[in-house]
């Protein structure tokens, strides 16, 4: 039998999905939720997970219990269709599992599970703990001598409405975590928010802030790539407004 | 005599010494007693102030980057408000950690309901894995912490109390003790419990098991010491009653026997005074005990 994604890969001439490019992932994205085109709410983080992957992440499947890779905790775990298409893209996961996305046997949930998703570094989908868990991993990280790996764990705009995200913001720009990074994707979804007010509260911490648009990819590398020496980065990409 | 407390911060100091992976997080809670410890292992002793969610999620990121996290606060700001860190950023994370806690069911009665967490070790039991050690003694408070930090990347709670058994007795981490055998009823005292059991079943024609490990339960000493004393079993847990009724229950399934599960109430007093005050009014002094038990096992 010809799975949709075997004829998927044919049709880009790959196999496992290494090679994969930009303009596949929408494809990709297809082949779980079965639509060729996907709104602004499916793809708010698409870019800024691909620019990391593509440019800056120092990982791959070969790497996974490699303690010398860069970390990254996607913490928001809803809508994890283009997190699922990128690491498909990079070879993380074979692209054949795409379509079974949700159901029963598969280890492709509507939130990602690190028990079952190749490349995964966290399971998510109760907003507000990727954060806290990245500062513990840049700690351990520390206390190892791996002065190396980058952390970086993203966020949604209005998980930032969940406290224990504060708690994490708030320790670590005086513990000086500067191997920490955090891109929050903001689509305005949170109810009760001022403008300019996530890079403020991050900066009121402490941290190095960068605010660009979270579609353009090299004003996100730039922001990505920035040195913070001594503390903590975050970079606010904001994309679309959430319109669903 | 010392406390339980007292020996965690020696304790701890020296697995912090004696092995590069066990990093302990504070929330400000006992970091005076590990100052030195601090100046010695400045990236693995670590205060993230009064932050129980971080002090949680902390601790499973240490873990997941190889490390033996030790987490340690009361009671009631280790498993009560942090639950569904410890549910997900450990349990659904596949890490483990030790969780040490202090100020037990009632330790501080003066600091009334807010620090109280009888209901600590039924909340851990919604949750798979965890290892559940109660100490009676602070001799055995320091053994059993030393099992749970070199129990691999085990999930355990050490519930360390101010209250405390005259004489500590030899533990190891996962059985039970016969204290005491009779032929007619089997009581289990777990942790600070077993002076008041002790002086409760003077006379009594009851075996008496000591607990200080109770998750895992060891069923197995259990059904040996029915096979004499029959199957009439009396619980007497130092946090809620009725804790591990349903454990008892399951480990006698087939077979006709009964349970009292005696602890801690769960109506709140709304009374502050003394821990032996708090003893009396929840009826696990010896004496309030000496009425319990026989009128059940008789």
């Amino acid at each position: 039998m010809t799975t949709i994604a075997a004829a998927h890969g044919r049709a880009y001439g790959y196999g496992y999905g290494y090679g994969y490019g930009y303009g596949e992932l929408s494809g990709l994205m297809g082949l779980m939720t079965g639509d060729e085109k996907h709104g602004p709410a499916a793809t708010s983080t698409l870019d800024v997970l691909w620019v990391l992957y593509d440019r800056v992440l120092r990982v791959g499947p070969d790497r996974m219990s490699d303690p010398g890779r860069d970390r990254f905790l996607l913490s928001k775990g809803h809508g994890p269709m283009a997190y699922y298409a990128v690491l498909a893209a990079k070879g993380f996961l074979p692209v054949d599992l795409l379509p079974g996305f949700g159901s029963y046997d598969s280890p492709l949930g509507h939130h990602p599970d690190r028990v079952l998703v190749p490349g995964a570094e966290i399971g998510s989908g109760s907003l507000g703990h990727g954060l806290p868990i990245a500062v513990g991993t840049a700690l351990g990280l520390r206390a190892q001598g791996l002065g190396g790996p980058a952390v970086w764990v993203l966020t949604g705009d209005a998980e930032l409405d969940e406290g224990s995200n504060h708690e994490a913001i708030a320790f670590a720009g005086p513990a000086g975590l500067d191997r920490l990074h955090t891109v929050v994707v903001d689509n305005s979804s949170a109810s009760h928010a001022r403008p300019g007010g996530i890079a403020a509260r991050f900066e009121a911490a402490g941290w190095s802030t960068a605010t660009v648009d979270g579609r353009d990819h090299e004003a996100l590398y730039a922001a990505f790539t920035t040195p913070h020496p001594g503390r903590p980065h975050v970079v606010v990409a904001r994309v679309e407004p959430k319109t669903d | 005599m010392d406390t339980m407390r007292d020996r965690f911060a020696p304790v701890v100091s020296r697995l912090l010494d004696e092995d590069a992976r066990v990093a302990l997080v504070l929330a400000e809670i006992g970091a005076a007693a590990f100052t030195e410890a601090q100046a010695r292992h400045p990236d693995r002793v670590i205060n993230v102030g009064i932050r129980e969610q971080l002090l949680v999620g902390a601790g499973a990121g240490l873990a997941l980057t190889g490390m033996r996290p030790v987490l340690h606060t009361f009671a009631s700001f280790l498993v009560e408000r942090p639950f569904e860190q410890v549910k997900l950023d450990l349990g659904h994370q596949d890490v483990g950690a030790v969780l040490v806690s202090a100020a037990a069911s009632f330790d501080w009665p003066a600091g009334g309901y807010t620090h109280m967490a009888p209901g600590d070790v039924a909340l851990l039991d919604t949750l798979d894995g965890w290892t559940v050690h109660v100490p009676g003694h602070p001799d055995e408070a320091e053994t059993l912490l030393r099992h749970a930090v070199a129990a691999g990347d085990d999930k355990v709670y050490v519930r360390l109390s101010a209250q405390s058994n005259a004489e500590g007795l030899a533990v190891d981490g996962a059985r039970f003790r016969t204290v005491r055998e009779g032929r007619s009823g089997v009581v289990i005292a777990v942790g600070t419990m077993l002076d008041a059991v002790l002086a409760a079943t003077e006379g009594l024609d009851v075996t008496v098991l000591y607990a200080t490990t109770v998750r895992p339960f060891d069923t197995a000493a259990l059904r040996r010491a029915t096979e004499a004393a029959g199957t009439d079993v009396v619980l007497v847990e130092p946090y809620l009653a009725g804790t591990s009724t349903a454990v008892v229950n399951d480990a006698l399934a087939d077979v006709p026997h009964r349970v009292l599960g005696l602890g801690v109430g769960r109506r709140e007093l709304r009374k502050y005074g003394e821990v032996h005050e708090h003893i009396a009014a929840h009826g696990l002094d010896a004496q309030t005990l000496r009425e319990r038990i026989p009128g059940f096992v008789a």
